[in-house]
């Protein structure tokens, strides 16, 4: 199994591939269509991220110790920015979602997003994954 | 005819880069920017004679107090108030709003009502919220057509011997629809009702005269007008203002304090505690100057001119929709894309450095009736030109083009 800062390394290497924010949106746009949807029963308001300017829904479950991240926004570039997320954070053990740095964002140009201006909320939806993480590492306790 | 050139030269920030591409700003209606004019006054201001007014026996305070009154002026000329003691400063729209919501709360009783209009910003409608759950009066609510524009029909029906105050904006924030104030006040005023205007939008386009209008209150904001953030203004009538309560105690607002008994101050001091923005104040006046030099019906043809090209070119897209289509309009285009989320049109215009606003425009009670999220809106403002609106429809066919 991968490490998160190995998937975060293989996300930083294959976004410096692009020569221009086209490139990388593009990218970005493409990966929000294919991310897996939640299930509809998960399409709940209690598992609205607030303070997004677009609709953000994120479901986690625990399965043989690593926690497993579905998401879907009705926003494209949010939906994926939520798959990049999901790929570096689902399926790892609490702690390690707990423990891990997201300054991969930065070195992939999305820094912007981070911006607490920024109305898609990244920052709440990263927030949101450390806390489903930190709740289910109570739970293995 | 406006010399466009010569115009977007007072505007240092036009030339500005986003993104590495030239800077093409079309969120006006959210806040306008500035020109050298204004700059060069807060400069002056913080450079040569900044001091607090009105007691100061010294030099600088009673230059700043000669040119924040002055100020006061230039705005009591603008909207053509009676006396200069009927504009208040405040810090904006809002403070405005609620400084005359705080002072109805002693003046109505359960059995009263209030209108407001389905067109309105959150900054109209949660004071009056607020002011209602506070006196037990009920909120009424002006319902609007697919067009955007009130039912006046159902206006005059909601009028009554109970209505006691109707609040209404000069032009909605979110499609752009300049409602009909004059036929508003006037009826309001048939059943004894005082009435609320909310210029913030307004004032950018139109020189309203509030003795003509015999409108009881009138709100704007510097910011949305050239000039700077923080600051705005309330025009009262005396009648009603020397009935209102003051909103916040402090220092300037007081005749005589003891702990006995305080006096308050007389107009308009009597709302303004504490040191205001005097800065701002002095600021706003100078806006006005420049935007009365530029003239308001220059700009108001120019931006028209603007609103039907703009129009035009964006109704080409396919799939574009245009919410908000008055007859009665300013240069405000609220769209979206078919099947878009309008935040991905709006990151990537941002890329392109094109500046829109995207979401509910504080406005959510409109993006309801329409039953969409929220909207793209493209503001326009006298200092923006026809290549800007290529720069902004080929921007949208990119962007359509990388999402679908």
């Amino acid at each position: 199994m991968q490490s998160i800062q190995e998937i975060q390394d293989e996300i930083i290497d294959e976004f410096s591939m692009f020569e221009d924010w086209e490139e990388r949106y593009q990218y970005m746009i493409d990966l929000g269509k294919e991310l897996p949807l939640i299930d509809d029963q998960f399409k709940t308001d209690n598992n609205i991220i607030k303070g997004c300017q677009s609709k953000v829904w994120v479901h986690a479950e625990m399965n043989d110790d690593k926690v497993a991240f579905t998401a879907d926004s009705d926003a494209i570039i949010t939906k994926g920015i939520i798959a990049i997320l999901i790929r570096a954070f689902s399926n790892q053990h609490p702690k390690d979602i707990i423990d891990a740095n997201t300054d991969f964002i930065d070195k992939i140009g999305l820094k912007e997003h981070l911006s607490p201006t920024r109305a898609n909320g990244l920052v709440s939806m990263i927030k949101q994954l450390k806390m489903y993480a930190i709740a289910y590492q109570t739970q293995l306790k | 005819m406006l010399d466009i050139d010569k115009i977007r030269k007072d505007f240092p920030i036009l030339n500005r880069k986003v993104n590495g591409k030239p800077l093409v700003y079309f969120d006006n209606a959210a806040t306008s920017q500035t020109p050298q004019q204004v700059i060069d006054v807060i400069v002056d201001y913080y450079s040569n004679y900044n001091a607090n007014i009105h007691r100061g026996v010294h030099a600088l305070s009673q230059e700043a107090t000669d040119k924040y009154e002055a100020a006061r002026l230039t705005i009591q000329n603008h909207f053509n108030a009676k006396h200069a003691y009927e504009i208040i400063y405040t810090s904006g729209t809002t403070e405005s709003i609620n400084l005359v919501a705080h002072g109805f709360a002693a003046l109505l009783n359960k059995s009263d009502e209030v209108i407001v209009s389905a067109l309105e910003h959150h900054s109209n409608i949660v004071p009056w919220q607020m002011l209602c759950e506070k006196t037990g009066a009920t909120l009424k609510v002006i319902p609007m057509n697919q067009e955007g524009e009130l039912d006046m029909v159902v206006y005059a029906q909601l009028l009554s011997n109970k209505t006691k105050l109707v609040f209404v904006n000069h032009i909605s924030n979110a499609l752009g629809t300049i409602n009909p104030i004059e036929s508003i006040i006037k009826q309001a005023h048939n059943v004894g009702a005082a009435v609320l205007i909310d210029g913030a939008q307004a004032c950018p386009h139109v020189k309203p005269d509030v003795q003509a209008l015999n409108v009881d209150f009138y709100v704007t904001s510097a910011h949305k007008m050239c000039g700077p953030t923080g600051v705005g203004m309330l025009y009262g009538k005396q009648e009603w203002l020397e009935k209102l309560p003051p909103y916040q105690g402090g220092g300037e607002m007081i005749d005589q304090v003891s702990f006995e008994k305080t006096t308050y101050a007389g107009l308009p001091h009597k709302f303004e505690a504490g040191t205001p923005n005097i800065c701002g104040g002095i600021a706003f006046g100078a806006a006005i100057d420049y935007m009365n030099t530029v003239g308001f019906e220059t700009i108001a043809n120019y931006e028209n001119e603007l609103l039907k090209y703009g129009t035009e070119k964006l109704l080409e897209i396919d799939g574009l929709k245009i919410y908000g289509t008055a007859k009665n309009k300013t240069s405000v285009i609220s769209f979206n894309l078919d099947g878009i989320h309008p935040y991905d049109v709006g990151t990537l215009l941002d890329k392109m450095g094109i500046a829109v606003r995207t979401g509910h425009h504080c406005a959510q009670p409109i993006m309801d009736y329409f039953k969409i999220p929220g909207t793209i809106r493209a503001s326009f403002a006298f200092y923006n030109t026809k290549q800007e609106i290529d720069a902004l429809v080929e921007g949208i066919k990119k962007a359509k083009m990388m999402l679908s």
